[in-house]
């Protein structure tokens, strides 16, 4: 019989608890409902400090997960342990066979006087920033605004983020001496409070607020130091308590300081009930980290499905980038082990600071930290409370931290956000798992925070599944090897490259990617001499092949827009030919069921009319979709369709490792939907913002914002690097979002190498887009210009203009449809 | 091959290296030959078995380690050219059609 499981609290650790739930209950032995507080759905509340960045709350929400039932905006009022019932704010009751608290916390607010005041704020949910920032709005002062945050903790700093996210200069205040204090040490917090003040932060240590007085649209702070700030709002994020009024009212036991009391497998008192993450209280312990959140979800997940999961115990571990600053923080930071030693690196020049600690006898690591620079974290947070050979000051000397995954024991955990081992990696990939996606998707190690990914890859290295980077059995080489090599070496034909650089006589994968990078470097047109061998049979007859062996046509239509006249004879080439019309999510029109003899003759009406070939077949731009924008729209703020007309054209044309899709939409509403897009220009008040590496398909992906409000030539700039860097070096096949998610530094290396040059090829970038705008010509003209290159569009050779008699069509609605080969059908394996 | 009568005939430079085209013999049966880059010639069905479709003359041509192929445009399974025998699933095969070159021409035949 089906059970039913209430969840109450959909934040993290909640939609985590579901998430489990789902995925291990193949039976379906539960029935899950989820209490949500909040308006709505789950959303990463790790990343809040980023919704000021777009304040499009979607870009934080966790996936929905299929069969759960979610109760948005409804609360836990009260429970009958004994019905095991349990009675919603609207008043419904609700049945429970197992009960779940995944209540979190709430902002702590010091009694500081004025506290209450309008202006003061807490940080914690989407609604806080939204209020927020409708109070920055409404305060309307002279000059730059600020803000004061009462904590300088983790939180609290990203807090501060949020506020400068907000244009607001931050005033940090900590009672502390330091920074960060829990993580960072006096060493560290120094060099921190260096870096964040270069950033427009004020930090103000060892002091507290004293007073807090509202003057007019102001908030006047008085601190115990005597200092006085004037600030347009206050936020308080000086820590947080569990949320435990609801268990305390059911009688069950809580902790000392707060928490709902939970013995290993995270149940209470209560047999039917348990509690997870910050709302539980475990071992005496509260955890305001999600990584033990996730853990105790698990643990519950394994319970109710008859397991006997307990609690690993918790890793407070934390490396985080704070305001572009990155921290880490991992095992006994602080060297509270008893006779435990420290190696200390201080680079004031450079910007880093790096400590470990260590045994007594300086052959165990026992944690560390490290500031300016985190890259050692992901090996060393692994390898606490293990031996070291050798000098420990080698794991953190500059340019030292070359450590082997092989030393690593199996059971450490190589993620620890989603408590992943070394051992359950090592089991996937003997499993089969062949690379880093491969791996995130079996077993959710590198999915979180990202950090682990470097070690997955040595991980698949070292078991020798060579991360092979060949393009095939003719080539060792990636794509992007390739690339280089090509043009470097200047090789402009197949079989010179094969000759000199691969063996054998190619395949259906090197051929094509060999042609589609001679194609990005421009060397004529894709069917010129030897090049055409090369091709695909879409590229080969430029134009779709289709099930029955026929063809579908796709003309461009840049932007979507296009003029009656030329839509007739769209209309017309479609109904003289018999095509199949439909209209496209391209905003085009796709004519189906051209023979290949039928294709030079549909081309030829079609380019006399003023067309040209979309490259609906080819591994290029296909359309650059848009909204009407402020020509006609109502709402508009840029003129969209303009710009995704510049931009097909500029890029028409353009071969890359995978197609490329692009829309540009005229304001915030998003109509043209450039977010699902590689590359999707969204208009503001102020220019543009370009997002990058939007797919639709299997696995859909919003955009990521790269720049905000930058000019059209700016844009048109950015978007040049992005696709020549692209171009260079994907690999075969690779979509813009895998390709950047593959990056090592992700989004913001591209940022870095796209935006800020640092790798002084921009210029370079620049120039070959600029050449392949130069020398751009229609594909389909060219062939009909070319009787050679017509002679291969015929039936067969030696019996041109016979049409080939397995073709056959019927009716369906009123148009012709494909009627399949009466042959025995043979089944693929 | 003097066993079986000539079909088909057709000049060898319409076809180009590494690459086939479709002929059609008597009885609408259709066939794909192939040349590859020394020249030889080999004529193999022109029906995808497992697509159902003809356009195995459309496939891009080349070895699959070391064993010549033609590789059907529809879902990228491979055919010795040799035998017909497909490279992915040995108990598939096209029929395979005599052909030779004779004076510049290409000659296909019924099997």
């Amino acid at each position: 019989m089906t059970r039913t499981l209430v969840v109450v609290g959909y934040g993290m650790v909640g939609h985590r608890l579901a998430q489990a739930m789902r995925d291990r209950d193949v039976n379906g032995a539960w029935r899950i409902e989820v209490l949500a507080e909040e308006p709505r759905p789950a959303y990463d509340r790790v990343a809040l400090s980023s919704y000021v960045d777009t304040w499009n709350a979607d870009d934080l929400t966790l996936p929905d997960i299929d069969g759960v039932h979610v109760r948005l905006g409804e609360t836990a009022l009260e429970i009958d342990r004994e019905k095991r019932e349990i009675i919603t704010s609207r008043g419904e009751r609700v049945h429970y066979d197992a009960l779940v608290l995944a209540t979190g916390s709430t902002p702590f607010v010091p009694p500081v006087p004025g506290r209450d005041l309008p202006g003061c704020f807490v940080y914690r949910t989407i609604e806080d920033l939204d209020a927020i920032r409708a109070a920055v709005e409404k305060a309307d002062r002279p000059g730059r605004r600020a803000g004061m945050v009462l904590g300088g903790g983790l939180l609290g700093l990203e807090a501060a983020n949020a506020l400068r996210g907000m244009g607001l200069s931050p005033h940090v205040v900590e009672l502390a001496p330091r920074l960060m204090p829990i993580q960072v040490d006096e060493g560290g917090a120094g060099l921190l409070k260096n870096l964040v003040q270069k950033l427009d932060l004020t930090v103000h240590t060892g002091t507290s607020a004293e007073v807090i007085e509202r003057d007019g649209g102001r908030m006047i702070v008085k601190l115990t130091s005597g200092v006085e700030l004037d600030v347009d709002v206050v936020v308080f994020s000086a820590g947080i308590r569990p949320r435990d009024d609801l268990a305390r009212r059911m009688g069950l036991a809580t902790g000392a300081r707060g928490g709902v009391v939970v013995d290993e497998g995270c149940r209470t008192d209560d047999e039917n009930i348990y509690a997870i993450g910050e709302c539980a209280c475990i071992d005496g312990m509260v955890y305001g980290l999600v990584a033990p959140g996730y853990a105790m979800a698990e643990v519950v997940a394994d319970r109710l499905l008859g397991g006997t999961a307990t609690f690993p115990g918790a890793d407070t571990s934390t490396k985080l980038k704070l305001l572009g600053v990155d921290v880490a923080s991992f095992g006994d930071a602080h060297g509270a082990t008893e006779g435990a030693l420290e190696v200390v690196f201080n680079d004031a020049v450079a910007g880093t600071y790096a400590k470990v600690v260590v045994s007594d006898d300086a052959k165990t690591l026992l944690g560390g930290i490290l500031v300016g620079d985190a890259s050692a974290y992901t090996m060393l947070r692994p390898m606490v409370g293990r031996a070291i050979s050798g000098d420990p000051a080698a794991l953190i000397a500059p340019a030292g931290t070359d450590v082997a995954m092989g030393s690593l024991p199996d059971d450490a955990q190589v993620c620890s956000c989603n408590a992943v081992t070394k051992a359950t990696i090592k089991g996937a990939i003997a499993g089969g798992c062949a690379d880093v996606p491969g791996l995130k998707s079996c077993t959710k190690a590198g999915t979180t925070c990202g950090s682990c990914v470097p070690m997955l890859k040595q991980l698949l290295a070292e078991a020798g599944v060579e991360q092979s980077k060949a393009l095939c059995e003719h080539f060792e080489y990636s794509r992007a090897e390739l690339f280089e090599i090509i043009r470097g070496t200047g090789i402009r034909t197949f079989s010179e490259l094969i000759a000199k650089h691969g063996k054998g006589l190619g395949c259906d994968l090197c051929k094509p990617a060999v042609a589609s990078i001679l194609a990005s470097l421009g060397n004529g047109h894709v069917l010129d001499g030897e090049q055409a061998s090369l091709q695909d049979t879409n590229d080969h007859f430029l134009a779709n092949l289709q099930r029955n062996g026929t063809y579908s046509v796709v003309p461009r239509i840049p932007g979507g827009e296009i003029t009656p006249d030329k839509l007739m004879v769209i209309a017309e080439v479609a109904r003289d030919f018999g095509l199949y019309t439909k209209i496209t999510g391209g905003q085009r029109i796709d004519l189906f069921g051209a023979t290949v003899d039928q294709l030079p003759h549909i081309w030829r009406r079609l380019v006399d009319a003023g067309m040209e070939s979309g490259h609906a077949y080819g591994k290029a731009l296909r359309t650059v979709k848009s909204c009407v924008g402020t020509t006609w729209c109502r709402y508009g703020v840029q003129d969209s369709v303009a710009m995704a007309i510049q931009l097909e054209l500029r890029y028409r044309g353009l071969r890359s490792p995978h197609k490329l899709k692009s829309a540009v939409s005229g304001c915030a509403r998003e109509c043209a939907e450039a977010r699902g897009k590689d590359f999707g220009v969204i208009a503001t008040e102020h220019g543009w913002n370009l997002y990058v590496g939007g797919n639709g398909g299997f696995k859909p992906r919003h955009a990521d914002l790269l720049v905000s409000d930058v000019d059209s030539e700016t844009l048109v700039r950015l978007i040049d690097r992005f696709l020549m860097f692209y171009i260079r070096t994907a690999d075969r096949l690779q979509r813009t979002a895998a390709w950047i998610e593959a990056m090592e530094g992700g989004l913001d290396h591209l940022r870095e190498v796209i935006v800020d040059d640092s790798l002084g090829i921009c210029a370079e970038l620049e120039a070959a887009m600029e050449r392949h705008v130069g020398t751009y010509a229609d594909e389909w003209r060219g062939v009909l210009e070319d009787p050679e290159k017509l002679a291969r569009f015929t039936s067969f050779v030696n019996a041109p203009g016979t049409p080939d008699p397995t073709i056959t069509f019927r009716e369906e609605r009123g148009q012709r449809v494909p009627v399949q080969l009466g042959i025995p059908e043979v089944l693929s394996r | 091959m003097t066993a079986t009568t000539t079909s088909v005939v057709f000049p060898l430079a319409r076809l180009q290296p590494n690459r086939g085209a479709a002929v059609l013999l008597p009885g609408e049966i259709q066939v794909a030959v192939f040349r590859t880059h020394d020249d030889q010639v080999f004529a193999l069905s022109n029906i995808d078995p497992f697509a159902r479709a003809a356009v195995m003359s459309r496939g891009i041509v080349g070895d699959r380690g070391g064993v010549p192929v033609a590789v059907s445009p529809m879902h990228k399974n491979a055919f010795d050219l040799r035998t017909g025998v497909c490279v992915d699933d040995p108990d598939v095969s096209l029929e395979v059609y005599p052909v030779r070159v004779d004076a510049g021409m290409v000659m296909v035949g019924a099997p």
